[in-house]
């Protein structure tokens, strides 16, 4: 039989307001436990929770983003249950009215491009850490999370493989980014994604039972615990057994997903609007501020990119992964004053290997974009060549100084004076009478050992051009 | 012995006598009739202190409160000191932070004297909850004071000081100022900080003043009342001069008599007692209007699907983990959850825990909290219509007078059913108050007045010219 996957994915983007969703307190990570906590967040008898509007604020960016519905009122509810770590008892979260509905993200697959739909997003507060190592076996409580702004961005069913689960991931990774509202820093978990999946005969149209997929915080971790998930259910299905509707944790050592609750087994969070909370009300004027302030979009800027530099789909889609990126991008173009293209190679190739290899991102990135546009010109107007520019680039990110500087202070300025070059291939040929011959009897391919003779006498200075034409010229009976 | 705010003031304008001197005065009270129980703790030293404090620092034209003593209910956190909610739960909780009712009358002068007993978490009409066990009424210690604020109202009535604050969820002001014979306010919803009030439910608690006077309450609520950035449910409007707008004749006002409130279930002596508070009234002008609330009768199962669903949300936090009370010996962390709100609460509060996370279940929610909250808003339009023919409500605050410690202990319904006058207007978000209107066998009668949203003002001045011509609000027990 054949069996058709089905996937939608819950993902909590911790947004990044200065503090708390309903308390004062600031929301830096990596502080001494509990150190970023106040009485609110520790849930004090008598203290009350106060929205913070930039986080309702960053909520509404992202719903006019995704072209969705963003409700002028939403309500605050109560999600009740008991843990450590919970120190209300509570989460406050949104339930029936979120603030965000009905949106769609674009995706681009190998297949093409499809539209993924997103049922909603909604405000909510994170929970705090509990603590087991190093606490002579106690369990320790940091709060310092706790009241962290989440938006819980929820999609519909719609991706069918575990490569778009990835691909929509990564768009709405780089989405929340672009909208300046999550650092999207997967490791200390400000995106964080659960899994629903389940499979079905091909061609059926209800939809299986799932399982929900917890603890996939990487976009590796998110594929292989769904494609573990899909064998396991195919397996199960197609062995007679059924697929129980449970929550179940990824371990990524053992690339496996264990069960961790059943449906029976889950809590009756016994829902109810917040009382402390009056109902989020957005006027017509918030939300045009909001859409007045909307930066430009990913795939805007892609499209912007393609037809106002003349850049491949390909080059446009690497350029606008990060608004930073594209930032430096477009920095790079207007100093060099013009080859936009020239700027993309340089960007894509030279710029990105280095990042790569030192695991830095573009805002780390030593040279600069006025820095790289400086060696772009040189490349453009002949002075260096390709390849010595190559070198050049790497004296600029070892901290040598601009490409100017380098050129000069290394004597690398490329030869591009026709009887400096001239004189240069007179006295190669003059010292080669035996590869002379072979070229004048028809061997063209001794040519090239012409070309790298006269590169290596001129120190690769000499213009390639130049050179190619000459010694053509020169080589001629 | 005439404590009232006003006396106080004058006495200390004219340089009659010091806070100092008043503040020993009641700490020797508070002592010699430590029998009513109405105090959980009493800083002495503090209370000497800060009077001394404030003797220093008085001036010409400082406010009327300056050098006022005042207990706070023990359901407002104060700062360094003890704060128990009348729960073995928070028998040793010190707060590191003042409500924001205790910072504004600190802010007005106001000196506090002690924390006064409750039921635990506010939840009880006779004061009998309290893990400290229950207050006496100072008109009959065999008697109780009402509750929730029972150690306010009964510190009040004995003058152990001319001012308390209190809360009122469900009744929890008026009923006790009705059994204790003192004027107490609930204002509307919105109107007072619930910043620091330890929440009982949410979305029906407020803060109001407990005093001998309606011209006391007003000084009271003047410095008590104002929008807090703190509490997202406070209201962001100017607050009235409550004491300036005492005075105004009640000519042609127009008092709603509640039908419902004047019917079976009322001792009858109390119902005496209020149509001859009402002819006062009718004497100075006012007129009285026949109004009905006909689904106020739903108001008690209504409440008590409310107040305990938000209740058994708002106790969530009580789990031993950060602090207050956790039970000494368990297995693992769920049976540390179990016995620490087993051994913390009391079976009056646990049954509200039982009842409103029932009601909230996955299956019943529809049926009970949906319908709840239905009823509430048909409530609040009953009153909405009833605002439309009058300007006030009148009625009795309570079906009886004080009832004998014990006598509804067992019986929890017959115990609700105390409230079935003050709590429609929580629900309707109402400002009300209970002032004294009379005597029945030695025992006070609480007349209960409703106002319009906000009317506070209004309301204020109608129990303040009742009070000008009658003296049951200066009568105090025997021994006082």
């Amino acid at each position: 039989m054949e069996w058709e996957t089905v996937i939608g994915l819950e993902v909590h983007a911790q947004l990044k307001t200065k503090s708390k969703i309903f308390s004062g307190a600031p929301t830096a990570y990596g502080a001494a436990p509990n150190t970023q906590a106040n009485v609110v967040d520790a849930a004090l008898p008598g203290v009350l929770p106060v929205l913070n509007g930039e986080a309702a604020r960053m909520a509404a960016r992202f719903g006019l983003a995704v072209g969705a519905t963003v409700h002028k009122r939403s309500v605050f509810a109560r999600k009740n249950y008991f843990y450590p770590d919970l120190p209300k008892g509570y989460q406050i979260s949104q339930y029936e009215h979120p603030i965000v509905e009905r949106g769609r993200l674009l995706i681009t697959t190998a297949s093409g491009e499809k539209v993924i739909g997103i049922t909603r997003a909604h405000l909510e507060e994170d929970a705090g850490k509990s603590l087991h190592e190093d606490m002579g076996g106690f369990t320790g409580i940091d709060l310092n999370r706790a009241g962290t702004p989440l938006l819980e961005i929820v999609s519909e069913p719609d991706m069918r493989s575990a490569a778009e689960a990835v691909t929509y991931l990564k768009t709405l990774h780089t989405l929340v980014r672009y909208l300046d509202i999550c650092d999207g820093n997967m490791q200390e978990g400000s995106f964080r994604c659960d899994a629903n999946v389940s499979v079905r005969p091909l061609g059926e149209t209800r939809l299986g039972t799932r399982a929900e997929l917890k603890n996939i915080n990487s976009f590796r971790f998110v594929e292989r615990a769904i494609e573990y998930e899909v064998r396991r259910q195919i397996a199960l299905l197609s062995s007679g057994g059924q697929v129980r509707q449970e929550t179940r944790l990824y371990d990524s050592a053992r690339d496996e997903t264990r069960s961790m609750r059943s449906k029976e087994e889950a809590n009756d969070y016994r829902y109810f609007p917040d009382p402390d909370l009056p109902a989020l009300v957005l006027t017509e004027a918030f939300l045009a501020e909001v859409k007045d302030a909307m930066p430009e979009l990913p795939d805007a800027k892609r499209r912007r990119f393609c037809e106002q530099y003349g850049l491949s789909v390909y080059d446009a889609g690497v350029l606008t992964a990060s608004r930073e990126l594209a930032q430096y991008y477009e920095d790079a173009v207007k100093a060099a004053g013009a080859e936009p293209k020239l700027v993309a190679n340089w960007v894509t190739g030279e710029l990105a290997a280095r990042l790569n290899e030192a695991g830095l991102d573009i805002a780390f990135a030593k040279v600069t974009a006025q820095g790289l546009a400086g060696l772009v010109r040189r490349v453009a107007d002949g002075t260096v060549s390709g390849k010595t520019a190559k070198d050049v680039f790497e004296a600029m990110w070892a901290g040598e100084g601009d490409a100017d500087a380098i050129i000069a202070s290394r004597g690398l300025r490329q030869i591009s004076d026709d009887s400096a070059i001239e004189e240069v291939v007179s006295q190669v040929i003059a010292a080669n009478p035996k590869q002379l011959a072979q070229y004048r009897a028809g061997e063209e391919k001794v040519f090239t050992f012409f070309v790298g003779q006269t590169m290596k006498a001129s120190r690769g200075k000499a213009n390639p051009a130049k050179v190619n034409e000459i010694l053509k010229r020169l080589l001629a009976p | 012995m005439t404590l009232t705010i006003t006396k106080i003031a004058e006495d200390l304008a004219a340089g009659r006598c010091s806070s100092r001197e008043i503040m020993d005065d009641l700490l020797a009270r508070i002592k010699a009739h430590s029998a009513l129980n109405a105090f959980i703790s009493v800083d002495e030293e503090a209370a000497r202190k800060d009077a001394e404090a404030a003797d220093r620092t008085r001036r010409a034209g400082g406010g009327v409160l300056a050098g006022v003593p005042i207990a706070h209910k023990d359901i407002f956190c104060t700062s360094g000191v003890k704060t128990t909610c009348g729960s073995r739960m928070l028998a040793d909780f010190v707060p590191p932070y003042d409500a924001t009712v205790v910072q504004k009358m600190k802010a007005a002068g106001c000196i506090m004297v002690g924390k006064t007993n409750m039921d635990e978490f506010a939840m009880g009409s006779s004061n009998e909850t309290s893990f400290f066990g229950p207050v006496r009424n100072p008109w009959d210690h065999d008697r109780v004071p009402g509750g929730s604020s029972g150690g306010s109202a009964a510190a009040v009535a004995a003058r152990l000081v001319p001012a308390a604050t209190g809360t009122d969820t469900g009744g929890s002001i008026r009923q006790p100022a009705a059994l204790c014979g003192i004027t107490g306010l609930k204002p509307s919803y919105g109107r007072v900080s619930r910043y620091g009030l330890i929440a009982f439910a949410s979305s029906l608690d407020q803060a109001g003043p407990m005093a001998q006077s309606a011209a006391d309450c007003a000084h009271l609520l003047s410095a008590m009342a104002g929008f807090d950035e703190r509490d997202a449910t406070s209201l962001d409007v100017p607050v009235p001069d409550y004491a300036a707008a005492l005075g105004k004749d009640l000519k042609g006002l127009r008092i709603g008599v509640v039908k419902e409130h004047f019917a079976q279930g009322v001792e009858p002596a109390v119902l005496d007692v209020l149509r001859e508070a009402l002819r006062e009234y009718e004497r100075q002008g006012a007129v009285l209007v026949d109004v009905s609330l006909p689904n106020s009768a739903h108001a008690v199962p209504c409440y008590y699907v409310l107040a305990p669903a938000e209740a058994s949300s708002n106790l969530a936090r009580y789990d031993g983990v950060r602090y207050g009370f956790r039970a000494s010996e368990y297995r693992d962390l769920e049976d540390m959850y179990k016995k620490t709100r087993s051994e913390g609460f009391g079976p009056e509060v646990k049954r509200r825990i039982m009842i409103g996370t029932y009601a909230l279940s996955a299956g019943y929610y529809d049926a009970y909290y949906l319908k709840a909250l239905k009823l509430r808003r048909l409530i609040a339009d009953d009153f909405a219509r009833a605002f439309e023919r009058c300007d006030v409500l009148a009625g009795p605050a309570s079906p009886s007078t004080a009832f004998a410690l014990g006598a509804k202990n067992t019986d929890p319904v017959s115990m609700y059913l105390n409230d079935i006058f003050t709590i429609p207007v929580n629900l309707a978000g109402l400002p009300a108050l209970s002032m004294p209107a009379g005597f029945v066998g030695g025992l006070p009668v609480g007349m209960q007045l409703i106002g319009r949203y906000l009317d506070e003002a209004r309301l204020l001045n109608v129990a303040h010219r009742f009070q000008e011509a009658t003296d049951w609000h200066t009568r105090v027990p025997a021994g006082i």
